[in-house]
């Protein structure tokens, strides 16, 4: 009975967006802000990703707010999680040596790529989100790998709030020396596709990087703790 | 609509057809099962399916990505860079989301010890 009402449902809706996306040709976006940030970006914000000046730069603002929804997931999973917990001591079978040494191994080299990826985010397809999911999942290795280990809860925590306090505290210097807004780019742009360009973007795409990164390693860590 | 102009439709609207059929996959199963771990897979196919609709409709036929990795790319011929930005960050968004409601269900289970959502007060529909 319950799927017969809900793929009744389906169909209505379907019906709806079948007559709505007839208006809507696949392939001939309309919009003019996109083509206005692809005209203006370079000089304007001195990226060579456009994706990346919308997201901190003429959105800056925006991604400030998308990193407070992330801290407060974190913060409102660790709340979940840790009311009542028991501290259980459980035996952990260790892994082979084959599995223990890959994953030592492999660690850093996540942790370098992650790295390259938040920090060519004005230049290559990634940023800071990207880098920080892959810096994370070097944590996710090292967790079911190496059995035992643990990342400093302290550790995790400050470099989070260390890396949100560099996004506003850049923010705020953009509105004092910048003069007009929040989060305005007031270091030299320098040259188009080079490492040292576009101002303050790689600057605060590394400290996104370390904030997601170490939010999502405390994530995976308060779940592990949990499950063992 | 006869067999040609669905031909025509397909072939057009490739991209949106995969798109809702991930979004109705994604509410089919979170309306009609009913353990809890499958109605959140539900919700992060959902998700998906979202995020895939945002970046085709900013697509524009034999465009390139948004990024001018060498002086001869021409602005012309790219995507609309607006989706794409949107995406990047719900993306994140939606592993955080996913985390949360995974934890809870990690807390139902602890009270309830089950996941089936006929057998939960409250969570009845």
């Amino acid at each position: 009975m319950r799927s017969i009402i809900s793929i009744f449902l389906l169909v209505v809706i379907a019906w709806g967006m079948i007559t709505v996306l007839q208006e809507i040709p696949f392939g001939s976006s309309e919009t003019r802000v996109g083509q206005r940030y692809i005209d203006q970006g370079r000089e304007e914000t001195g990226a060579a990703n456009i994706v990346t000046s919308v997201v901190l730069n003429y959105r800056g603002f925006d991604t400030l707010g998308e990193i407070t929804v992330l801290f407060v997931a974190a913060i409102g999973l660790g709340a979940v999680l840790s009311t009542n917990r028991k501290k259980k001591k459980r035996e952990i079978e260790s892994a082979s040596l084959v599995l223990y040494t890959g994953c030592r191994f492999l660690f850093p080299l996540i942790l370098l790529f992650g790295a390259y990826i938040f920090i060519h985010g004005h230049l290559t397809p990634g940023g800071g989100f990207q880098g920080g999911a892959i810096v994370a999942s070097a944590f996710v290795l090292v967790y079911l790998g190496c059995r035992g280990r643990r990342i400093s809860e302290t550790g995790s925590k400050a470099v989070e709030s260390l890396g949100g306090l560099i996004f506003i505290g850049i923010g705020l210097a953009g509105l004092a020396v910048g003069g007009r807004y929040f989060l305005s780019n007031f270091l030299p742009k320098g040259e188009l596709n080079t490492l040292f360009s576009a101002g303050v973007i790689p600057i605060l795409y590394i400290a996104i990087g370390f904030k997601v990164g170490s939010e999502l390693a405390g994530v995976i860590d308060h779940l592990i703790e949990d499950s063992e | 609509m006869d067999i040609q102009g669905v031909i025509h439709f397909m072939q057009n609207y490739t991209y949106y057809i995969g798109a809702f059929g991930l979004i109705f996959i994604g509410l089919f199963i979170m309306l009609v099962k009913r353990n809890l771990i499958k109605v959140i897979l539900g919700l992060s196919i959902l998700e998906t399916g979202v995020n895939l609709f945002l970046v085709s409709v900013g697509y524009i036929s034999k465009g390139t990505a948004p990024i001018f990795s060498n002086a001869s790319i021409e602005g012309k011929s790219m995507v609309d860079p607006v989706p794409q930005a949107l995406v990047l960050t719900a993306i994140v968004i939606g592993v955080a989301v996913l985390a949360l409601a995974l934890s809870l269900a990690v807390r139902l289970y602890q009270h309830y010890g089950t996941l089936d959502l006929r057998q939960i007060r409250e969570q009845r529909w």
